[in-house]
């Protein structure tokens, strides 16, 4: 059956997971936390609904969202501006009986009569801590055939002990249908974690809400996926091309100095299904005399007159002459001044290393210093 | 009708640009990639923006698809507006019959009915092959301070050079008594950079008695100019003393582009208050390998660098291999360097192919005789193959 994209609505949660890496969200939401040089988490999940087809996105934000307003703007790089869906963002209902939405069921009750309205037939759900380049397309075909009440997008392999307890597991049986749901479980060995993203039909969902604010249940995983595993069919998707999770500062770290390996980045970008960001206009990156640059990844507006080397550097950043930079991630506009060096170090935007000052960690636990701070 | 504009810039781009040979077959000259990340046209695009003028019409002949696409509807310029913004002006037929644009004047003067519609008092002439940074307004407000009919800015140049450009002869205050096109053996070192500003009724005046002076060939610098002093009109000289070059061969281009690299050159590309936008190409930032040498260059988005390269200009989407070696060249969006092959003093196009131990360009001391030293181009989309090699000065539109 022909299956047209224009029918599927997607849903992201800019919020989930914030806690995660708390130090980086404490100013911004998990969806505007900078990424890979160039990019801001939520970028992934919107260009691929856009790659995808998908013409309507409903952005879920809790707190914190100014930075992501900003990123977003009318969403014209996404090619979301659209008369006809397009972005929409939807804050939290907050009023004094209701505080702040506490799970995935009551932000979209928030937004229930923005669902309601709507006239697409499924909808997409994705949070903000996955970074993969995926077509959405055959995800939602194959839970039409499949006739599933909802499709859950997972990854089966050996896992690290710290992704499953921070993951959602889910066991099949024979068919494929699920029947068991572990909650960030202590497991050890191959299993399928849940992605975080989810098919099902818009009606579907609504019932769902509308039940679940009923009961006065909040969490999808808990209350939808776990407590109706056997009443609903639920399905799984295999998703077996890279991707990385965001999950601790240890492992944003490692998912932004993996891309620096030209097989990983490769693997991540498709010219044919490009990233969208905001675009700052800035000019490319020059290099200097007397530099030196090794396994780097660099963004445009860069001036380079030190060293770098196994290091991701973000727009507009400044490495003096003489500077040493290692194994670092220097977020936009960044400046390392002349014979100052950084070792193991996150940088986030506006970060000023004085001339010949010596910043370092390890390699386990890199330094996280904080926006606009002058060392 | 639409809203009153003070100013309406017009930007002629339709020149073949023959002198560029393989890199304008297929491109019109204002849409040759140019620094890495922009394409010519956006340096008067952002000019114009920048100094406050969001009307611009750009009048297009030569293969214009390239460049329509890139213009679209303006926005990376800021030039998508609701009442003025970018428009496209080719050569279009009317009731009387139809005709090419035959000069500069010639296709103003076609687009009388665009320029109208905004009602200017002024309206800048620009050009789609020049580098620069200027500041419009500010010759508008020395335009206006002189009560001028016509504004023409002028740089100084080299005497040696002078011979190349239109050159002027003004008095103390600037204005303007005689004009020279290409003189053979130039009195002057002003140069007029082709921006005019013009009071707009004194414009269509003149456009309108240059058509119908059978002889004319309707240019600006040929016709416009000449006839204004004729007449005693009041013609001022603008001095502009910043970095302005005319891109309009491969020395000049390849010169350019070696410009922004250089230091010593007052061009800056990073300052905010006065950026140049572009077209976004949406590539992941440039991987620099384990391999990589990097040095004395630019290099934007979309980039697998693990070769060696020095003194070059590198833009996006290129790929150059390990042991592969780039020095003193421009490789345009697209490239790719092969495993030990070597370019320099070379323009490569976009998407061409340098494969494993080919050569583009060799260095002006590698060669006995100097006259047959220049800098070699490869044009767009070709594959250079193993083995091959192209020499200095040659240029190849075909693979090889």
């Amino acid at each position: 059956m022909a299956l047209n994209m224009g029918s599927v609505m997607g849903i992201i949660f800019a919020n989930m997971h914030d806690n995660t890496i708390h130090d980086i969200t404490k100013s911004r939401t998990m969806g505007s936390v900078l990424f890979g040089g160039r990019y801001r988490l939520i970028d992934f999940p919107l260009s691929n609904m856009a790659n995808s087809g998908v013409s309507e996105v409903a952005v879920i934000t809790k707190e914190n969202y100014q930075s992501l307003l900003d990123h977003l703007g009318s969403a014209r790089e996404w090619d979301l501006a659209r008369k006809k869906g397009g972005l929409h963002i939807l804050p939290p209902f907050g009023n004094v009986e209701a505080g702040l939405y506490r799970g995935r069921l009551e932000a979209l009750y928030g937004g229930i009569s923005f669902l309601k309205a709507s006239r697409t037939e499924y909808v997409i759900l994705s949070d903000c801590d996955i970074i993969a380049t995926i077509d959405y397309k055959p995800i939602v075909k194959a839970h039409v055939a499949s006739g599933a009440d909802i499709t859950v997008v997972t990854n089966t392999a050996k896992h690290s002990a710290d992704v499953i307890s921070t993951s959602t597991v889910v066991n099949s049986d024979a068919e494929g249908r699920v029947v068991e749901v572990l909650h960030k479980p202590t497991l050890e060995g191959e299993c399928s974690i849940c992605l975080n993203m989810f098919v099902m039909k818009k009606n579907f969902l609504i019932e769902l809400l509308e039940d679940g604010n009923a009961r006065g249940h909040y969490s999808f995983e808990r209350d939808v996926l776990q407590r109706k595993v056997s009443e609903l069919n639920i399905r799984t998707f295999e998703f077996n091309e890279y991707f990385s999770k965001i999950y601790s500062m240890q492992s944003f770290f490692k998912a932004n100095m993996d891309l620096i390996d030209p097989a990983n980045s490769r693997r991540l970008y498709n010219l044919k299904r490009p990233i969208y960001t905001k675009v700052r206009d800035n000019a490319p990156s020059k290099y200097d005399l007397d530099c030196v640059v090794k396994s780097s990844l660099i963004a445009d507006g860069c001036i380079i007159e030190g060293e770098v080397e196994n290091s991701v550097i973000f727009r507009g950043v400044k490495v003096g002459k003489g500077a040493k930079v290692k194994n670092a991630i220097l977020m936009q506009d960044t400046v390392i001044e002349d014979n100052a060096v950084v070792t193991n170090i996150i940088t986030d935007k506006d970060v000023t290393v004085s001339e010949g000052k010596v910043v370092s960690s390890t390699e386990e636990y890199p330094l996280y210093i904080g926006k606009g701070s002058v060392i | 009708m639409f809203n009153k504009k003070e100013c309406v810039a017009m930007l002629l781009a339709g020149g073949q640009g023959s002198r560029l040979y393989a890199l304008t077959q297929s491109v019109a000259k204002p849409a040759v990639p140019f620094g890495a990340k922009y394409r010519i046209i956006d340096f008067p695009l952002s000019n114009c923006i920048n100094s406050g003028i969001d009307t611009v019409g750009v009048l297009t002949q030569y293969q214009p698809l390239v460049l329509n696409e890139y213009i679209g509807n303006g926005q990376p310029w800021d030039l998508d507006r609701m009442n003025g913004g970018v428009h496209v002006l080719p050569p279009y037929q009317k009731a009387s019959g139809s005709d090419w644009y035959s000069g500069t004047a010639n296709a103003i003067y076609q687009n009388i009915s665009f320029m109208d519609r905004y009602d200017p008092e002024y309206v800048i002439i620009l050009s789609g092959d020049h580098i620069y940074k200027m500041d419009y307004d500010m010759m508008l407000t020395y335009h206006k301070q002189n009560d001028a009919a016509c504004t023409i800015a002028v740089i100084d140049v080299p005497l040696e050079e002078a011979s190349r450009f239109g050159i002027m002869f003004a008095h103390e205050n600037g204005e303007i008594y005689d004009f020279v096109e290409k003189p053979k053996e130039p009195k002057s070192t002003l140069a007029s950079m082709g921006i005019y500003i013009f009071t707009y009724s004194k414009l269509k005046e003149y456009l309108i008695a240059n058509e119908n002076d059978k002889d004319a060939t309707k240019d600006f610098g040929n016709n416009i100019i000449p006839a204004l002093l004729e007449n005693n009109e009041r013609v001022y000289a603008y001095r502009f003393d910043g970095y302005w070059k005319d891109v309009g061969t491969i020395d000049s281009l390849w010169e350019a582009n070696m410009d922004l690299i250089n230091p010593k050159i007052p061009i800056d590309l990073y300052d905010p208050s006065w950026k140049i936008y572009s077209r976004n190409p949406v590539m992941p930032p440039q991987s620099i390998g384990a391999n990589a040498h990097v040095q004395n260059s630019v290099v934007t988005e979309g980039c697998y660098i693990d070769g060696a390269v020095e003194f070059s200009m590198i833009s996006n989407g290129v790929t150059i291999e390990e042991g592969a070696v780039v020095i003193d060249s421009i490789l345009m969006p697209g490239c790719v360097v092969k495993k030990g092959a070597k370019v320099e003093y070379a323009i490569v196009g976009e998407n061409s192919v340098i494969e494993e131990g080919a050569q583009v360009g060799s260095r002006p001391e590698n060669v006995e005789n100097r006259d047959e030293w220049g800098i070699a181009v490869v044009g767009h989309n070709l594959t250079v193959s193993s083995g091959s090699y192209v020499k200095p000065k040659q240029i190849i539109s075909e693979s090889i």
